[in-house]
């Protein structure tokens, strides 16, 4: 495969996918935002920082931890790359420092950003409140109910959190409102975007920052078990964690990359199965493959998980998929479910409902060798939907 | 030369100020929509044909509104060039859509419907002019005028080359933000007019923020004319077509006493 070494393109083009497919307005800063990305990697002493914001604010490196019980019921080695350890309780804290620390060094003075589970939203937060930037996160009303020990999180941490009432009042229609909020404030404003979804640069920048944990598990793997992983398997939403975690292998041909989408209520029914089921669209800046409907207006996804209740994908997982370096599975709400309780019982980890879909594709399926799975969040934010469905 | 921009020169080498009033498609409902588009065209030089979308990014509150509106009225885009072809010929009418809906369609197949429902222009706010080299093609092949969106943040290069892919006029976006009535018009529209004055002859229209005929008038005086989408909209859901109409006759005497 070495055209992986190719993409993204000048453009933001991972094959057909991806690319910039914004406002006019928004061109200016998307272009400023690529500069100042270039510059900054070029930049040794904003690498010297990153690290040291990952070692000392993040609490990088995590773990990777030998799953031994979970992988007798599992069949299979079972190794977790534990993010669920890292500050705030999940990867999304690698994104948010390293966007948080460009912005500043950009200039930028306000920082906006979206969430979903609220995760994004409470790394965002943190961030902001470390570097002293005032900050607004957007959230679906319905979100909003669903997580509401992270709204108070980011509250907490000084922000502001703006329930968003319109659309499905999940996380596209907080996407949509930062952009609208990113459009009007663009000159003085930075968008934190927190999954490998927007327009070129975001998936290539998130991809970059998310790559630390791959980076560290396949040299953790490597540690422990002298080889490396058979197959690496991540839950997808907008797809940030698995990207962070496929990247690092793309040139082990012999590694299986399994993104682990969420099939909701069933792939005939309610789903957020944008891969296994959506096909070529664009949404929020990229080509990319989304659930729509045969006048291309956008399906609202569902999954007992909000943080993969999008109808989008980031546009790298599109080009994966298209070009059969990865595969994409989906796992029901049901099954994510008995993942959780399975997860917790054998090894005491409550594991985000995201992570779970992964957890309960590696216990359902007949998955063989070691298998390096991303942990990606921890579930304390989930125990009050989880109880809910257990009690119905 | 396209229609549109025949219709347009002519109408400003006369002398005229350019009203160019948006409706939502579809709206107040699919039967009396024919009488809301004739309402608005009477005093129009070219009409938006706004077409309903899941996820507008560009639009306030008014429009985003209008929008889910027309679609539990079961009008999507398709539906929407359906309507169109049903309404009277007259005032040149364009189309103001998302991408998604013409990238689900297939660009090509987009065009020759719209231009089949007597459409003769296309606005499409959210792709850049990197992105819209197929579509702009596919629209000059059925004879739709491509009207592309200039902002304030717009460097003067790429203010040359938007206008450069202008085939009916271009639209002047005045102000930083989604559409919506602003109390005043920005000062920035101006710098916005006049760089697309500096790399174009093609008529200039200012457009998202202008509420009334006292800022129509403003607009129009440095542009050849302004489009009016939000105020025109909440005009037309809160006084019907008779209270739309009455407010762009307004808007319609102010810019003609501009006239010279």
């Amino acid at each position: 495969m070495t055209e992986m070494a190719k993409v993204p393109d000048g453009f933001g083009r991972f094959g057909e996918f991806g690319g910039k497919y914004v406002p006019e307005a928004l061109m200016g800063a998307l272009d400023e935002l690529e500069r100042g990305w270039e510059a900054a990697v070029a930049d040794r002493a904003f690498s010297e920082e990153l690290t040291r914001l990952r070692r000392e604010v993040v609490g990088r490196p995590t773990p990777l931890y030998e799953a031994k019980r979970f992988s007798e019921l599992a069949g299979c080695r079972v190794l977790l790359k534990r993010e669920d350890l890292a500050h705030t309780g999940a990867h999304k804290i690698n994104n948010t420092v390293g966007q948080v620390l460009l912005a500043k060094r950009m200039g930028k003075q306000r920082i906006i950003a979206e969430t979903g589970a609220g995760q994004h939203g409470v790394a965002t937060a943190t961030a902001a409140a470390y570097f002293g930037l005032p900050c607004v996160v957007y959230m679906g009303a319905v979100d909003v109910s669903r997580q509401n020990l992270n709204v108070i999180r980011m509250q907490m941490l000084g922000a502001e959190v703006h329930a968003v009432e319109s659309g499905s009042a999940t996380l596209k229609d907080a996407i949509n409102e930062a952009l609208r909020d990113w459009v009007t404030n663009v000159e003085d404003t930075h968008y934190v975007i927190g999954s490998v979804v927007g327009p070129h640069p975001y998936p290539e920048l998130v991809g970059a920052l998310q790559s630390v944990i791959g980076d560290e598990a396949r040299a953790e793997c490597l540690e422990l078990t002298g080889a490396l992983p058979d197959e690496v398997v991540a839950c997808v939403g907008g797809g940030s964690n698995a990207i962070g975690l496929f990247r690092s292998f793309y040139r082990d041909q012999d590694v299986v990359l399994t993104g682990v989408e969420a099939a909701g209520e069933g792939l005939d029914k309610r789903h957020g199965a944008s891969i296994s089921r959506g096909e070529p669209g664009v949404l929020h800046g990229a080509r990319s493959l989304l659930l729509q409907d045969d006048q291309g207006l956008i399906a609202e996804a569902h999954s007992i998980s909000a943080g993969l209740d999008y109808p989008g994908v980031g546009p790298e997982h599109a080009w994966l998929a298209t070009s059969g370096r990865a595969r994409y599975v989906a796992i029901d709400d049901h099954q994510a479910i008995r993942g959780f309780k399975a997860l917790a019982q054998s090894e005491g980890i409550l594991c985000a409902l995201e992570t779970a879909h992964a957890i309960a594709y590696v216990l359902d399926t007949d998955v063989s060798g070691t298998v390096l799975l991303g942990l990606s969040g921890r579930g304390d934010k989930d125990v009050a939907t989880i109880a809910e469905v257990l009690s119905r | 030369m396209t229609a549109l921009l025949a219709h347009l020169s002519g109408r400003v080498d006369a002398g005229a100020k350019l009203l160019v009033p948006y409706v939502m498609t579809g709206l107040p409902d699919r039967v009396s929509f024919p009488a809301a588009f004739a309402a608005v065209a009477e005093h129009a030089d070219v009409v938006e044909l706004g077409l309903a979308y899941s996820d507008p990014l560009m639009d306030g509150p008014v429009i985003a509104a209008a929008g889910e509106r027309a679609l539990r009225e079961g009008v999507g885009p398709r539906h929407a060039l359906d309507l169109a072809r049903e309404l009277p010929a007259g005032v040149p009418r364009v189309v103001m859509t998302y991408y998604n809906p013409i990238h689900k369609m297939g660009e090509a197949e987009f065009c020759r419907v719209a231009a089949d429902a007597g459409v003769c222009g296309l606005i499409v706010p959210d792709i850049p002019i990197e992105e819209s080299g197929g579509l702009r093609s596919s629209a000059a092949e059925h004879g739709l005028a491509w009207i592309p969106l200039v902002a304030p943040t717009s460097s003067r290069k790429r203010v040359e080359s938007i206008a450069a892919t202008a085939t009916g006029f271009v639209y002047a976006v005045s102000t930083l933000g989604v559409t919506g009535t602003r109390r005043s018009l920005s000062e920035r529209a101006f710098a916005v007019v006049s760089a697309c004055r500096e790399a174009t002859d093609l008529p200039i229209c200012v457009g998202i923020g202008v509420s009334d005929a006292v800022q129509a008038v403003q607009a129009a005086e440095h542009a050849d004319g302004v489009v009016v989408g939000s105020a025109v909209v909440a005009a037309l859901l809160e006084t019907g077509a008779q209270g739309a109409s009455a407010f762009l006759a307004e808007l319609r005497s102010a810019l003609d006493r501009m006239s010279v």
